[in-house]
């Protein structure tokens, strides 16, 4: 038991003492966009203990409590809300917060789909060269010529089409999140492929074919180490991304449906009341939104340049 | 002596670095009469390009001139705006640089290069400038000037960019070229011809010229007047021949020891022991003071001034008429 | 440099064909096309007719072929949710993603080779940090937000602009452009500004970097030896070369402006083939997904052989390389 909680002191000990720990802590705003993730990540995590009300839940709105403003009481009903509601009488601030956690689900989610297709297809290319080599990066070719986001809504737009009408509802976040996962493997794919082309050159992947290893495992328990590197760096950079991107498609009204609405939805919503003057239902969403990606993004440069001094 | 073209007084460059402030040159001066050819030799970091640079008005920022003066014609150009030592280069003092393949623009036609300098500094219209830049180009030695006036850097070998680069350099007819290693990039076989031809062209038009090489053999053909710089400071300054064949300072001895003679005068070449001192490790005294085996006391406690010593001058302690016989004999 | 050239275009002739083929297999394989093109109350005779009709009795080698064919004519097929033709409904809306496109374009072009040419000179200027700073910004706003911060700003706040619409517009043949009214040209400002900003942005870190790695150089060391002005260094020859890398990622960028457009007309509900193509998403409408898809592949694979002659007409070294000049 001691020799546990030694072994962990330890290991706290060292990644405290680290380079990695220390550029961390010399860069102020690194820390500040570490906290808003942490921040914005718990909440999200736990809004249904957070959150005032369950905005998805019809029951529990009442129109009248409609556009209230935030921190007024509502001239009906009395009610006060933290950050307004919408025309429906949601509570804005529940609404982020749920909002959130499908923003962050399918940002996350698809970047492990992104990641899983192209580690997968970047170490097959890269080890086995050849035709194997020239067909993946080919079809990564022509799949980079097109914006990420048009090939999200073309997958997505197909998904839909080979869907029975009757799935499309409850299928739809899964669908999101694996258009926007295909539409990005092409990035870690080349990257992938790259590291693996150096290291299946060195001396020990050439000793453990001599010796017989099957390539399976020299992937895995040689080359694949070497690639977390920069995967890190690039998913990180791409959960940014992969967030705006599902809230750019739920903006279009092609995302997640309205019954549990994104940032993205929210944003789409809260549009209609600029001219209006219901200001609130769009700005806080849209603060919501600009903190997370550029939160992660922050995050991102910094373990870009933490991690490979030489790019910066 | 008439009056100098370039008069160098007490020059000092200086640029900060996280170290502290480093001295690239330090109080360095001479004299250059017109029509002179002066090589400034010297290993690299000595100073000399530094000192090229200083001279132009082209050194690099964080670089600057902290201290001394720079006469042209007696005019002080060290201190101008901008604008008027723009004007100078180009038109008074040109400059030539180490790589021929580097120095042309790659999307510009040579001729147009020429024409946009002659220009510049010119009243030519530019169809005169073109014309002029035919000749210039013939002047240089490029076969076939004016076919080949249209043509990009890239289609000229680097014997024959380096021809084209001393062409602009020449272009404005100025009175000064500094020209820094301008043959260290080139293949051997063409270095000669290189130097051949600044060397004519400059006897021709009366141009003077600043040589920067650590090529002796360079100097000693071309020169009228060889300066030897060490650690960003003068060590010794005279005719060539002079210094070739009677160095007074002892680095410079050590230096002409090191050269290889085609006659086989010596059949192993001497080696001074240690190297120059990086600019932020400078020694008290004379720099060279680590290195030189005949160094004593004086030599670590304060900086020798130039002494004369026949044609020549040298900062040297054993020059000065004032020592003691008994401390130069230690 | 000919030999370079048919290379290059057989090359985008294989994308196309891979593309066609992409959009031919929506077609055939999403949903059933002829229950799609008949409604639910159909014979089975008629049905049967309609799939000869169609052709779909045929091989599919042969089905492709046709389809081919049927595109090369204009024959894009029927939209499923309007029930016309698909090439009647771009033919319609092309016109107004086009002058959007295009006037984006040019204000990212200018726009980010003059911001980034300026923060190279005036590198440490207190104006240039701030450019810098707001850039990274814009990059990491989703453009949909740009697009409602604007309208919140220049249309609600101000009234000085239209938030929607492409404004009065004038027909010239079977062309509607916006270029020639007022109303029409003030519409215009804003979704230009958004649709470009992002690719302007990208431009002038772009530009920026470029321009201070030529700066370095020696040819410009040796123009400033030679006693030019700094007009002529700065624009006559740093310049010049800072543009030669810029075309590639430039070309590209303005390609990805006509894809782009899908956000910026959805925000300005502008009546272009973007706004078309998203509809056409939500409605499973297969046939004008398969067209837009092809628009935009031909579209980016024209860019793209621009771009390879531009680099010929500006680089004086890949003329001769490929000539076998040298």
């Amino acid at each position: 038991m001691a020799a546990a909680d030694a072994v962990r002191a330890g290991r706290l000990r060292r990644a405290l003492d680290s380079d990695l720990f220390y550029s961390f802590r010399r860069s102020p705003l690194t820390v500040v966009a570490a906290v808003v993730v942490l921040v914005i990540g718990l909440a999200a995590l736990l809004a249904p203990w957070i959150a005032p009300t369950d905005p998805f839940d019809p029951s529990s709105l009442d129109l009248m409590d409609g556009k209230t403003p935030p921190l007024k009481p509502n001239e009906f009903t009395g009610h006060t809300f933290l950050l307004g509601t919408d025309d429906q009488g949601r509570d804005v601030f529940s609404a982020i917060l749920y909002g959130a956690r499908i923003s962050l689900l399918v940002g996350f989610a698809s970047v492990v789909v992104s990641m899983a297709i192209g580690i997968a297809l970047g170490l097959l290319a890269g080890y086995r060269g050849g035709w194997v080599d020239s067909v993946i990066m080919r079809v990564a070719d022509v799949q980079l010529t097109f914006p990420d986001l048009l090939v999200a809504l073309m997958i997505f737009g197909i998904a839909r089409g080979a869907l029975p009408i009757a799935a499309q509802e409850h299928m739809a976040i899964p669908v999101l999140i694996l258009s926007i996962g295909i539409a990005k493997w092409p990035q870690y794919a080349r990257t992938v492929r790259g590291v693996t082309m150096v290291e299946r050159g060195k001396d020990y992947v050439q000793a453990a074919r001599v010796v017989g290893l099957p390539a399976g495992k020299i992937m895995r328990r040689h080359i694949l180490p070497n690639v977390l590197g920069p995967v890190l760096v690039i998913a990180t950079l791409g959960l940014s991304l992969a967030i705006i991107t599902e809230a750019t498609l739920s903006f279009l009204g092609v995302g997640v449906p309205p019954t549990s609405p994104s940032l993205g939805t929210l944003l789409r919503i809260g549009q209609e009341y600029i001219a209006s003057g219901e200001w609130w239902i769009l700005f806080f969403p849209a603060i919501a939104l600009v903190a997370i990606a550029l939160s992660v993004n922050l995050l991102g440069d910094w373990l870009r340049d933490a991690l490979n001094p030489r790019l910066r | 002596m008439t009056e100098p073209l370039l008069s160098v007084r007490d020059l000092t460059v200086q640029f900060p670095t996280r170290r502290g402030l480093l001295t690239a040159v330090d109080r360095l001066s001479f004299d250059l009469a017109p029509g002179e050819v002066l090589g400034l030799v010297g290993e690299s970091g000595a100073g000399k390009s530094m000192t090229g640079s200083a001279i132009i008005g082209l050194l690099e920022p964080p670089g600057r001139i902290a201290g001394g003066e720079i006469r042209l014609k007696g005019e002080r150009i060290d201190n101008l705006p901008a604008e008027a030592m723009r004007r100078i280069r180009g038109r008074r003092i040109g400059m030539i640089f180490q790589d021929p393949l580097t120095s042309l623009n790659p999307l510009i036609r040579i001729g147009d290069q020429l024409v946009e300098t002659i220009v510049t500094h010119t009243d030519r219209t530019p169809w005169e400038a073109k014309l002029h830049a035919a000749s210039l180009l013939e002047a240089v030695g490029i076969p076939a000037a004016r076919a080949r006036i249209d043509s990009y850097p890239h289609e000229f070998s680097g014997g024959m960019r380096q021809r084209v680069v001393i062409a602009l350099a020449l272009a404005a007819d100025p009175e000064l070229i500094i020209a820094d290693e301008p043959t260290t990039a080139l293949d051997v076989s063409v270095q000669a011809q290189i130097i051949a031809v600044l060397k004519d062209l400059c006897r021709d038009k009366g141009t003077a010229v600043i040589l920067i090489t650590h090529d002796m053999g360079v100097i000693a053909e071309t020169a009228d007047r060889v300066a030897v710089l060490y650690a960003g400071r003068l060590a010794e300054i005279g005719p060539v021949a002079d210094v070739i064949s009677r160095p007074h300072h002892p680095y410079t001895r050590g230096l002409m020891g090191s050269i290889p003679s085609l006659d086989g005068g010596r059949d192993r070449l001497e080696q001074i022991p240690g190297s120059m001192p990086r600019l932020s490790h400078i020694p008290p005294g004379c720099a060279f003071n680590p290195r030189c085996l005949q160094a004593f006391a004086r030599c670590v406690a304060e900086r020798p001034p130039a002494y004369r010593a026949d044609a020549s001058e040298a900062a040297c302690f054993l020059l000065d008429p004032a020592m003691s016989p008994a401390e130069a004999a230690r | 440099m000919l030999a370079f050239l048919i290379r290059r275009i057989a090359e985008a002739l294989v994308v196309m064909v891979v593309v066609a083929f992409f959009a031919f297999s929506m077609f055939r394989f999403m949903g059933d096309p002829v229950a799609n093109m008949m409604g639910p109350d159909a014979t089975i005779a008629d049905r049967e007719a309609m799939t000869k009709r169609l052709g779909l009795d045929q091989p599919f080698p042969v089905q492709f072929a046709a389809f081919l064919g049927n595109v090369a004519e204009g024959d894009f097929g029927v939209s499923f949710r309007v029930g016309r033709p698909v090439i009647d409904l771009v033919k319609e809306r092309l016109p107004a993603t086009l002058e959007l496109a295009l006037i984006s374009g040019l204000f990212a072009l200018v726009g980010g080779i003059g911001l980034g040419v300026y923060t190279a000179l005036r590198r440490d200027g207190l104006l240039s940090r701030a450019i810098m700073a707001i850039s990274l910004i814009g990059v990491s706003l989703p453009t949909f937000l740009i697009g409602i911060a604007l309208i919140y700003l220049f249309a609600v706040e101000l009234r000085w602009l239209p938030s929607f619409g492409r404004g009065e517009t004038v027909r010239i043949g079977g062309w509607t452009t916006g270029f020639l009214t007022g109303s029409g040209l003030a519409s215009l400002v804003l979704p230009s500004i958004t649709l470009g900003l992002f690719q302007m942005t990208l431009i002038m870190r772009l530009v920026r970097s470029e321009m201070l790695e030529v700066l370095r150089t020696d040819y410009i060391r040796f123009a400033r030896a030679r006693g030019l002005t700094t007009r002529a260094i700065h624009f006559g020859h740093a310049l010049k070369n800072t543009l030669v890398p810029v075309i590639t990622v430039t070309g590209l960028q303005l390609g990805s402006i006509v894809a782009f457009a899908i956000i910026t007309e959805t925000v300005f509900q502008w009546p272009g083939v973007g706004s078309l193509f998203i509809s056409s998403v939500q409605a499973v409408d297969v046939p004008v997904m398969a067209t837009y898809l092809l628009f935009v592949a031909g579209f980016f694979v024209f860019v793209n052989l621009v771009v390879d002659l531009l680099y010929f007409a500006v680089d004086p070294r890949l003329r001769s390389a490929t000539t076998g000049g040298h």
